[in-house]
């Protein structure tokens, strides 16, 4: 397969096969945290594939150069990476758009916990390309971060337009606000479920 | 490359524990440099005033102000023009201070101090429809057919205004009724917000006298009902005995204007039911 093929499995499974959100249910907490407006929902998203684009590529290079006899180091050393970075992604957004800033709230340094970005760390250091053998070399590493941002960002806005407009619907008063978004949530997981199986 | 130059199986023991913390050592000092430089480039200027306020401010982040919590405060304080005088469980000596940084005149701040206004809801005074079993709260006792305590005004005893309060200034005595501590209340309003029957208002800390019932049932339903036996009836004597004309009865149940009442007790001593408490002075 040509590496144009191999980028557009990647980004497919990423963004929808293997939807960090709604098929390996990680990092739930924005999901429904910063999904009821649309624009904080975007800038989270940004920031989002910004730290995962980052820090697969870093943890890329940790992972092979330092961390090759040391595995069970990965957790820790991943864990420090993100956290540098999300305390460096913070600053750049208090100085460069502070209204971003406030809009996101406490779920900026949350992103150092959202097992989302983690979990693109480690799961990039099993992950192997579609002939099932080759490991993901550093480009392919910080692809699939990206994408993996990508997707995340793709079901965060979803959420969020469905969110913004469930404002307008006269529901149930036992229904409204976090029950409907959980069912919403559960029935787009539901969608997405019809993904799985595709062969690409 | 590669620093790990043997595998774990050959290496000493030194270099097992050794090496691991090496690296995760490094990895921690890098970034650590790298942010402290990020800090210096990406700085953001904020008004040292807003700090200054805030390290003045008592810390305890009970939203008296409006503000969510005293950062927040401080902030409005600053950029937003709040008023400086806002702050309850601070009191005279934090606001002459934010008026020395803001450089405006303190102005005089009246005291504050929250008093329930109901004399049941103890172990011995409270007259139960049922025994209440679930959470020890007022807010999930008062949903369950409407509170376990005959009277529907009156306290229930589950003491969410003591948990309520930050300052220590609610005690429950050996029969089950809450105490106010003058000295340690601040006028916060945490208490008031936290009541679900609204029993506990807040006060200038020099006025004395007050109506300690808030029922608002006929006289014989009201005093049926209270376990206290110090409903208020709402038979108006009081009203009628007050030089000042400072009490008003509307729905059963007497009302003190603050602004009129002197404090005699002459009201206190009129009452049939006992109802009207003059602090200082308890029945």
């Amino acid at each position: 397969m040509t590496y144009i093929g191999e980028i557009f499995v990647m980004a497919m499974s990423a963004i929808f096969i293997q939807n960090f959100l709604l098929s390996r249910f990680l990092g739930l907490c924005p999901f429904l945290g910063v999904s009821t407006r649309i624009d904080s929902a975007f800038g989270m998203g940004m920031a989002v594939i910004f730290v995962m684009t980052l820090t697969s590529s870093i943890t890329y290079l940790i992972n092979v150069y330092l961390l090759a006899a040391y595995p069970y180091l990965q957790t820790i050393a991943f864990i420090l990476t993100i956290a540098a970075l999300v305390q460096f992604v913070e600053m750049v957004i208090q100085k460069n758009a502070p209204a971003l800033y406030k809009s996101l709230g406490v779920y900026l340094p949350l992103i150092t916990t959202n097992c989302a970005v983690l979990g693109v760390a480690l799961l990039n250091t099993t992950a192997v390309r579609s002939d099932g053998v080759t490991p993901y070399n550093f480009l392919d590493s910080t692809l699939n971060g990206f994408f993996s941002g990508v997707g995340f960002t793709t079901v965060l806005l979803a959420m969020a337009g469905i969110r913004q407009r469930l404002g307008l619907v006269k529901l149930p008063k036992y229904m409204r606000g976090m029950p409907i978004a959980l069912i919403l949530a559960g029935t787009m997981a539901l969608a997405f479920y019809g993904f799985m199986g595709f062969k690409l | 490359m590669n620093i790990a130059l043997y595998t774990l199986a050959e290496a000493s023991l030194a270099a097992q524990i050794g090496i691991p913390t090496f690296i995760i050592g490094i990895l921690g000092l890098v970034f650590g440099v790298l942010l402290a430089i990020a800090s210096k480039v990406f700085a953001v200027e904020t008004d040292p005033r807003v700090d200054e306020i805030n390290e003045i401010l008592p810390g305890a982040n009970c939203g008296g102000c409006g503000n969510p919590g005293c950062a927040g405060y401080a902030d409005a304080i600053v950029n937003k023009g709040e008023a400086i005088n806002k702050c309850a469980p601070g009191g005279a000596a934090v606001v002459a201070e934010i008026a020395k940084i803001m450089g405006q005149e303190a102005s005089e701040v009246q005291p504050m101090v929250a008093h329930i206004h109901c004399s049941s809801g103890g172990h011995k005074n409270t007259n139960w429809r049922y025994q209440y079993q679930g959470v020890f709260s007022c807010k999930s006792a008062v949903n369950l057919a409407g509170g376990p305590n005959a009277c529907e005004w009156g306290c229930l005893g589950f003491n969410d205004c003591q948990r309520a309060c930050l300052f220590d200034a609610i005690q429950v005595d050996a029969d089950g009724m809450r105490q106010i501590d003058m000295e340690k209340c601040t006028g916060c309003g945490a208490c008031a917000a936290a009541c679900p029957r609204n029993l506990i208002s807040i006060h200038p800390i020099d006025q004395k006298v007050f109506i300690n019932c808030s029922s608002k049932a006929k006289g014989p339903e009201a005093r049926a009902a209270c376990g206290s036996e110090h409903a208020c009836i709402g038979c108006g004597l009081c009203a009628k005995k007050c030089p000042e004309g400072a009490i008003t009865v509307t729905d059963n149940l007497a009302h003190i204007d603050a602004e009129k009442c002197t404090g005699c007790g002459v009201c206190a001593e009129a009452c049939p039911t006992k109802a009207i408490v003059v602090l200082g002075s308890r029945f």
